[in-house]
């Protein structure tokens, strides 16, 4: 008999698992989910180069077309696994059609968080995770159109700059204090805004939506503080949603993700999870993440097929990010979380500098923006945990390669 | 459009046709060529479309700007060939060039 592995979900993490199974020699059937139209393609430049119209659609496919066929991946599209019966490792799509794995993978990815205030549901609002909400975007996405981004995170900014190289006028409302508040430290987030206001970008903080009222099919996004914003499109990134519900009616263990262990494995056996929708211990941080990056799903996909090939090669790396907004790329690598002391190199004024983040005197991640080396440095470091003094971190004149000296 | 030809670590080459304009990294990943990655979608980030290049080629490539000289800091088997594919783009000058895959990246 054949061994089946059943991987709901055709994004970045259920495709690597399904590649990494074929590469590490797995010759059992592979049956891959998606419950979108298209061939699996990569999120990143949705809102980047794809948005900005700058990057064709055949070249977002995370693997050619012919690669499922070549690979025996039976690639079913547009459909979704509705249930899970784990004691008869059943899966029921919503074709009816029953499917019986003996390896079950959750790569169900995760869905934008929903505006909840009144008058959500108005058209003119958007949500940016997939290539159908692009294009919808887009068809609102021209020069002098009014449009109010809420969340100031990564998604949110990412499209303002887009958003203002075509010529929209843009306005963003971010709950908290200062923008990205949830990923850095209020150096890059004050470097960020003062980029971004320097572009013509109104935000403003502290801010938050009371309501969206509709004027003749123009939207009018009444603020928190008592604002009235006209708008043509509305674009809402305010985080993401793991997709764990199949997976908890399977009586599999969630807690903001589906909890798996360093090898990817759930609570149930013969069920793994892998990228945005996995929450999995970090030996190195002492604490359970559940991460949204591309490094990640990719990382957790090759654990999967690993663990599922028999092969121990739990997960360990250590988590790096990127950002592109204009001409300025922030490569983020580790957890900067409960940081105590930050070290900057470098001067945010030359838009190039780098933040470096300590725990009890250990660097634990750095923002580098528009310094690589200052990145690369710290991916290798952090691993080893070094107690470097932040000073020295600081300090110029000595070159980025001796830092930990 | 170049024909660029990938060797993998044992030998294997494989031809392909790449348009101009496409990096040499998205020409192995569109046509299955084992031992390119591109995990991070070409932005320069991830440094796992290393290629060793075959040296007779070097002076015809661009010169390598900083950001892919330090991302190549994170590759172990780098050597005075190394490149990032995803910063080499498809021209007709480039026809014939032929691409090392180190071992690493299978």
């Amino acid at each position: 008999m054949s061994t089946t592995v059943a991987i709901i979900g055709g994004g970045q993490a259920g495709t690597q698992t399904a590649a990494s199974l074929r590469a590490q020699g797995f010759t059992g059937e592979i049956v891959l989910l998606g419950n979108e139209p298209t061939l699996p393609y990569q999120r990143p430049p949705l809102s980047k180069a794809f948005l900005a119209g700058e990057l064709a659609r055949d070249r977002l496919l995370l693997k050619p077309a012919g690669f499922y066929a070549q690979s025996k991946v039976d690639i079913r599209l547009n459909t979704t696994a509705t249930a899970i019966d784990q004691t008869r490792r059943l899966v029921t799509l919503d074709n009816g059609e029953l499917l019986t794995y003996d390896h079950l993978v959750f790569a169900t990815g995760g869905r934008p968080r929903p505006l909840t205030c009144p008058g959500a549901d108005h058209s003119a609002l958007h949500y940016l995770r997939t290539l159908r909400d692009v294009d919808r975007i887009r068809e609102r996405f021209h020069a002098g159109a009014r449009l109010v981004v809420i969340g100031g995170g990564y998604i949110g900014l990412e499209v303002t700059a887009i958003a203002r190289k075509n010529g929209l006028q843009v306005t963003v409302l971010e709950f908290a204090p200062i923008v990205l508040g949830r990923v850095t430290c209020p150096e890059v987030a004050n470097f960020y805004t003062d980029v971004h206001r320097q572009a013509g970008v109104n935000i403003q903080c502290n801010t938050g939506v009371a309501r969206i009222e509709d004027d003749n099919g123009t939207a009018i996004v009444v603020t928190t503080t008592g604002e009235r914003l006209a708008a043509d499109l509305i674009i809402a990134g305010i985080g993401l949603l793991p997709n764990v519900e199949l997976a908890q009616s399977a009586g599999v263990d969630c807690h903001n993700g589906i909890v798996v262990d360093a090898r990817c494995r759930s609570s149930t056996p013969g069920i793994y999870a892998a990228g945005d929708c996995a929450n999995h211990p970090s030996a190195l941080y002492g604490t359970r993440l559940r991460l949204e990056s591309v490094h990640n799903a990719i990382e957790q996909g090759k654990t999967v097929a690993a663990t599922i090939c028999g092969k121990d090669q739990p997960y360990t790396q250590v988590p790096w990010f990127w950002s592109d907004q204009y001409d300025i790329k922030l490569q983020t690598a580790g957890i900067s979380r409960d940081y105590d002391q930050i070290a900057v190199r470098g001067d945010p004024a030359t838009r190039s500098f780098a933040v470096f983040y300590l725990r009890d005197n250990c660097l634990i991640a750095v923002d580098a923006i528009n310094r690589p080396a200052e990145f690369i440095s710290a991916r290798q470091l952090i691993p080893q945990r070094p107690q470097i003094c932040p000073d020295r971190l600081s300090d110029e004149s000595i070159p980025v390669k001796e830092l930990a000296a | 459009m170049a024909k660029i030809t990938y060797v993998d670590f044992n030998g294997t080459r494989r031809e392909v046709t790449v348009e101009n304009g496409m990096s040499l990294m998205e020409g192995a990943v569109t046509n299955m060529v084992p031992g390119i990655d591109g995990d991070c979608g070409g932005a320069c980030a991830c440094a796992t479309c290393h290629v060793h290049v075959d040296p007779a080629w070097l002076s015809k490539l661009p010169p390598m700007e900083d950001l892919e000289d330090m991302m190549l800091g994170l590759v172990d088997s780098r050597d005075a060939n190394s490149r990032l594919s995803c910063q080499l783009k498809a021209a007709p000058e480039l026809d014939g060039l032929v691409l090392n895959t180190p071992l690493g990246q299978h």
